[in-house]
């Protein structure tokens, strides 16, 4: 059994069907891949995994357990979290508390120091920053601060949308790594990007979707190689 | 890094373009502000009240200030949070000074509060601030929490429609005539104190009623700055979907903001009644507007500007009439126009910030 099952959904925003029957599965310590052109579908897959939107059909279990009628809060509980798209920090609470709001579900006082700690670790920059409050801090940091975030709640999957998204060459290699360093300390993650060609290096595997549906899956190698994903998402041009 | 958007920044620049219109408010505005300086400079020029005067209507406004500010209070959080008036927040206030008087005077009647005045105003306070939460979150879970998809004009016809139900049903129950609230002895002394030559005296009640509400500050400052609940108030001020997936249960702080609001409000109701001593079914109407006006003065949705504003709308009122030589009859005639004058000049209110886009 898969940690994170995404069986069969159906999403929609009023009468627009976005979601049509979505099934993606993340095992326990993996880094999977949500790729897929724009308006394909991919933070309304997330936001229906956070219980933001509400499926129409089908079923999101983690550890086989049902989430569907879970409010969001809850689910942060059960351990899967976020940093959206668009990053949305609270810009007018500092650093220091915005990583307490990352916390929120949590009790463990020493288990929070711990995880402060760490995340200061892995972003140095914003331990610098810690009394700053979130709007002052330029777009990388905020980024940061989104990650940094959404791993304060110690999540068992962690859901990263479009970390990459308006970075400098040199920040999206570091947000990159950093990734992979997450990872690596043992947390399963759900990645979606735009930046496929660096999505597919530090991912074990990979779903591609188009129009709210799942086109392609696979290995992290297979879709590499598929000439699909390289002529759309890799730009190459087809032999 | 120069690609990131930063709109979530808050900015303090002025967001009003300089047109003709508002070139013209400016004028008005400019006129008015000079009006009141002469006045003001005749009424100084004839010496006709002594420091004393001055520092009595000082004090009254601080306790009239206090009450607006506390009040106030309740209808920038929600805002706040919800982007809503809630207008049915006077009535909660009513609610307070109703439930404060059952409270009071059933110790009067027993005796109790002859024999023991402390613990009597306590336990007044208590309830005067234990039931208006509760009916503050019963309207927003019945009335306010169904709507909070719907266009927002909808929510505040509503909240009218609230405020006209919780007047009749406070009728209803307890009858049209008026309460009054009984006299508490150690309350109604003073101390007397000189000023210049004069002799002035400071009622017991006023210092009462304007340390409650720094303590109540104090409190909510402390509430909102410091602790957990507090910050994840904030946070969904900004931006509940964010803060929801953060793992805080949106409703919930949407909840104990309608009721930090409601306690305040019930505070001032309490005080209210102490100070003027009627209370009616109706008697949060005027109060209700006038604070709804000192939390846009001081620029709704900002909570130092709702304390801020509310006393500085106390002040003016009871200082004004006697500034301008006027009649104090014209003191709600001063409230709004002074809110008029404040608007032309920071449209946002006093600390009121330029959010770019999001809320304004
Ligand atoms: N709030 C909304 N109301 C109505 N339709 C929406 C809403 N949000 C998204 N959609 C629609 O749902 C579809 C999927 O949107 P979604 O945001 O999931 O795309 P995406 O894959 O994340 O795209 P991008 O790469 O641009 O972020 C799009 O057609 C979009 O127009
Ligand atoms: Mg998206």
């Amino acid at each position: 059994m898969a940690l994170l099952e995404i069986d069969n959904i159906h999403t929609y925003y009023g009468n627009i069907h976005a979601l049509k029957g979505v099934t993606i599965s993340v095992d326990k310590g993996e880094i999977v891949t949500l790729v897929g052109a724009n308006g394909a579908g991919k933070s309304t897959t997330l936001n229906t995994i956070c219980g933001i939107l509400k499926p129409r059909h089908g079923e999101i279990r983690l550890n086989g357990e049902s989430l569907n009628t879970l409010k969001p809060h809850e689910i942060v509980a059960k351990g899967i979290s976020q940093a959206p798209e668009g990053r949305r920090i609270f810009s007018r609470l500092t650093v220091m508390e915005n990583l307490e709001m990352g916390a929120y579900t949590r009790s463990d006082r020493n288990g929070i120091a711990q995880d402060l700690e760490r995340v200061f670790s892995i972003f140095p920059r914003l331990k610098e920053r810690a009394r700053q409050v979130g709007g002052t801090l330029s777009g990388g940091e905020q980024q940061m601060l989104a990650i940094a975030r959404a791993l304060m709640a110690r999540p068992r999957v962690l859901l990263l949308d479009e970390p990459s998204m308006g970075l400098a060459p040199i920040l999206v290699q570091e947000i990159f790594s950093i990734i992979r360093e997450i990872n690596q300390q043992g947390t399963t993650i759900l990645l979606v990007e735009q930046n496929v060609n660096m999505a597919l290096q530090i991912a074990q595997r990979g779903y591609v979707l188009e129009t709210g549906r799942v086109v392609l899956q696979g290995s992290a190698k297979e879709l590499r190689e598929n000439p699909e994903v390289r002529a759309v998402y890799l730009g190459e041009t087809r032999h | 890094m120069a690609v990131v958007s930063r709109e979530a920044r808050v900015s303090r620049a002025p967001a009003v373009k300089l047109s003709l219109n508002r070139i013209m408010l400016w004028v008005v505005g400019l006129g008015v502000t000079a009006l009141v300086v002469w006045r003001i400079a005749g009424t100084a020029a004839l010496g006709l009240y002594g420091p004393d005067v001055w520092l009595m209507q000082t004090l009254n406004g601080l306790v009239q200030g206090s009450m607006y500010a506390l009040v106030a209070l309740g209808y920038t959080m929600v805002y706040g949070i919800l982007l809503m008036i809630n207008f049915a927040h006077g009535e909660i206030f009513m609610i307070g000074a109703m439930s404060g008087y059952f409270v009071l005077n059933g110790f009067h009647q027993s005796g109790f509060l002859a024999s023991n005045p402390v613990p009597a105003l306590l336990i007044t306070f208590i309830v005067g601030m234990g039931v208006p939460p509760i009916v503050g979150v019963l309207l927003e879970r019945i009335a306010y929490r169904p709507l909070r998809r719907a266009p927002r004009l909808v929510p505040l016809i509503c909240a009218i429609g609230a405020s006209f139900f919780l007047q009749q049903a406070v009728r209803l129950l307890f009858g049209i005539r008026t309460k009054v609230y009984p006299t508490v002895a150690v309350l109604s002394g003073s101390w007397t104190i000189t000023v210049g030559e004069r002799e002035m005296r400071i009622q017991h009640m006023s210092v009462l009623i304007i340390v409650i509400t720094i303590v109540l500050m104090v409190a909510l400052y402390l509430l909102v700055r410091k602790t957990k609940i507090g910050k994840a108030m904030r946070a969904v001020a900004e931006d509940k979907e964010a803060a929801a997936l953060m793992g805080i249960d949106v409703d919930q702080v949407i909840m104990v903001t309608f009721a930090i609001g409601a306690i305040l409000a019930g505070a001032a109701g309490v005080m209210w009644g102490l100070w003027y001593k009627q209370v009616i079914h109706t008697v949060g109407f005027i109060p209700g507007i006038k604070a709804f006006t000192a939390a846009v003065l001081g620029g709704i949705g900002n909570i130092p500007g709702a304390m801020l504003g509310g006393l500085f709308l106390g002040f003016v009122e009871a200082i004004a009439p006697t500034a301008l030589d006027i009649s104090t009859q014209l003191k709600d005639v001063i409230s709004f126009g002074l809110l008029v004058i404040v608007l032309i000049f920071r449209p946002s209110g006093i600390l009121g910030e330029v959010l770019t886009g999001k809320k304004a």
